[in-house]
């Protein structure tokens, strides 16, 4: 047994919370994340001053944060505003728990970037390539689907079938921001953006903010829910190509691979269990490279996975149940993770699925992770 | 003296000067490590692989394949947006290392994946000149 399989099943998710998403100019990063830690604290009954562990992400600065929750943690983690954080920040904290650093540690993410007016592109993110017109991640997906278009024949009615799925997921999400059905045709016809992607293959861009509460299984059961355990977890990262941000040549392909290797090993289940997908989807395409690199299809048949409406509820893979970023809320993968807990506790409503019992989250990123979560 | 037009310059250090000189002299170049011969772009302070200093910047034969393009529609700088739509290719160098750029000369129905390129190279002004592809033949 590897070393780190030793955390299977060790540590539990026990409060989740979260803020409306939508456009907030009146509050800030501190006020949403507050709101979300409020939430998040109601949902699993503890006791606010036993937590002792804080990791913040988008948030400006820990020590203000930690000022206004009144907390005064024993160990202390500040992440980068970046999409890929959610995964590792949720693994980051497990590692901690198990160690003893603290005991109960509360994660907290908060994105202003709607009211804010954020971009992702041009001035606000110099690169390399800025001379030649080269910026923002939806470009860098553009030129891997792109590639996956000429090497594969994959086709943009295919990935629209990714943005038609989670969008139908948001429409019976009461809480997601987009609640307009879409069609196929619909993807066909929105402008387009950088080409080959258009409008709708782009996650949206809101305010809002997630909270997530963990501790180790034992404390867990004194808890108000029935915990959600981390059952598998794997991790790889692709550097080499940093400078072109987002981009991989090969899809992260090698990284998902290893990546899927590592949870499921860990969890001891494979691809054919996962009774609901959760995968990061800061553009469509993302979601093809996935689940090719997880296995659910060979590299390469991503396009015709997904054909007929498989990633929808009911369909073989329900992936994105909360409508993901594509159309829920652009939570860099938190919401996601919070949807995974939801989904295995059964509080999803109409968008439940039935005896959801392993819960699969994934980000293809150049921090590539995976986390499976199972009823504790 | 830029102006709210001007299109965004590129980072010239003492890591990227010589890849800048060698433009404007109409000539492609990548990071070479001198210690053990590995090629790079962008430049880099230490060799990525053996983390040697002792670099230079080396010209090339300046031809490759093109791994993949993409058109931009949106103009996140306002001095793109009369160029708007706009073609951005990636280019895999005959020698090794991966380049963005433009590729100019062509519609995009006529841009094959894989297809031969090479550099030629747009004057923006006495410092600043762009190495950009078009497809070879
Ligand atoms: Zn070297």
């Amino acid at each position: 047994m590897n070393d780190w399989h030793k955390l299977k099943d060790r540590i539990a998710i026990v409060g989740v919370g979260n803020t409306p998403y939508g456009n907030f100019p009146e509050i800030d990063d501190y006020g949403l994340g507050a709101r979300a830690f409020r939430s998040a604290v109601e949902d699993c009954g503890i006791e606010k001053d036993k937590i002792d562990g804080l990791l913040v992400c988008r948030v400006p600065h820990y020590a203000r944060m930690g000022e206004i929750l009144g907390l005064n943690p024993r160990w202390t983690i500040q992440m980068p505003p970046h999409g890929r954080m959610s995964g590792m920040a949720i693994i980051e904290a497990a590692a901690a728990l198990d160690a003893g650093l603290c005991d109960y540690a509360a994660l907290i993410y908060a994105n202003i970037g709607r009211s804010r007016r954020v971009n992702y592109g041009g001035e606000e993110s110099p690169g390399v390539w800025d001379p030649w017109g080269f910026t923002s991640p939806g470009a860098a997906h553009a030129m891997m689907f792109q590639r996956h278009r000429a090497l594969y024949g994959t086709t943009t009615r295919q990935l629209a079938e990714v943005s038609v799925a989670f969008r139908h997921h948001a429409c019976l999400n009461p809480a997601a921001v987009m609640k307009q059905p879409i069609t196929i045709d619909d993807h066909e016809a929105a402008r387009p953006i950088t080409e080959p992607l258009r409008l709708l293959d782009y996650c949206l861009i809101n305010d809002g903010a997630v909270c997530i509460i963990m501790t180790t299984k034992e404390r867990a059961k004194d808890l108000k829910k029935r915990p959600v355990m981390i059952s598998g977890i794997g991790a790889r990262e692709a550097y080499s190509t940093s400078s072109i941000g987002n981009f991989d040549l090969n899809f992260w392909y090698d990284e998902m691979r290893d990546v899927g290797a590592q949870a499921y090993g860990m969890a001891g289940v494979g691809p054919a269990d996962v009774d609901a997908l959760m995968c990061y989807d800061n553009f469509s395409p993302t979601v093809l490279f996935s689940l090719e690199g997880l296995g659910f299809c060979e590299q390469g048949e991503a396009g015709a996975f997904v054909e007929g409406g498989a990633l929808k509820l009911g369909g073989r893979l329900p992936t994105n149940t909360d409508g993901g970023h594509l159309s829920n809320s652009y939570m860099q993968g938190w919401a996601l993770n919070i949807e995974a807990v939801r989904q295995i506790r059964g509080e999803c409503g109409e968008r439940q699925v039935p005896d959801a019992q392993v819960v699969q989250y994934c980000g293809a990123t150049p921090c590539s992770r995976s986390i499976i979560y199972t009823p504790g | 003296m830029q102006t709210d037009i001007a299109k965004p310059r590129p980072k010239i250090d003492n890591v990227s000067r010589g890849f800048w000189d060698h433009a404007r002299a109409e000539r492609l170049s990548v990071q070479t490590c001198a210690a053990c011969g590995e090629k790079h772009f962008p430049g880099s302070p230490v060799c990525p692989k053996c983390l040697s200093e002792d670099q230079s910047w080396v010209p090339v034969s300046g031809r490759g394949k093109l791994l993949s393009w993409v058109r931009f529609h949106r103009a996140y700088w306002d001095s793109f947006r009369e160029d708007l739509p706009y073609l951005v290719c990636l280019v895999g160098l005959d020698e090794g290392p991966m380049l963005v750029s433009n590729l100019v000369g062509v519609e995009p129905e006529a841009i094959a994946i894989g297809a031969e390129v090479e550099v030629v190279f747009e004057k923006v002004d006495e410092e600043l000149t762009l190495p950009k592809f078009r497809l070879r033949g």
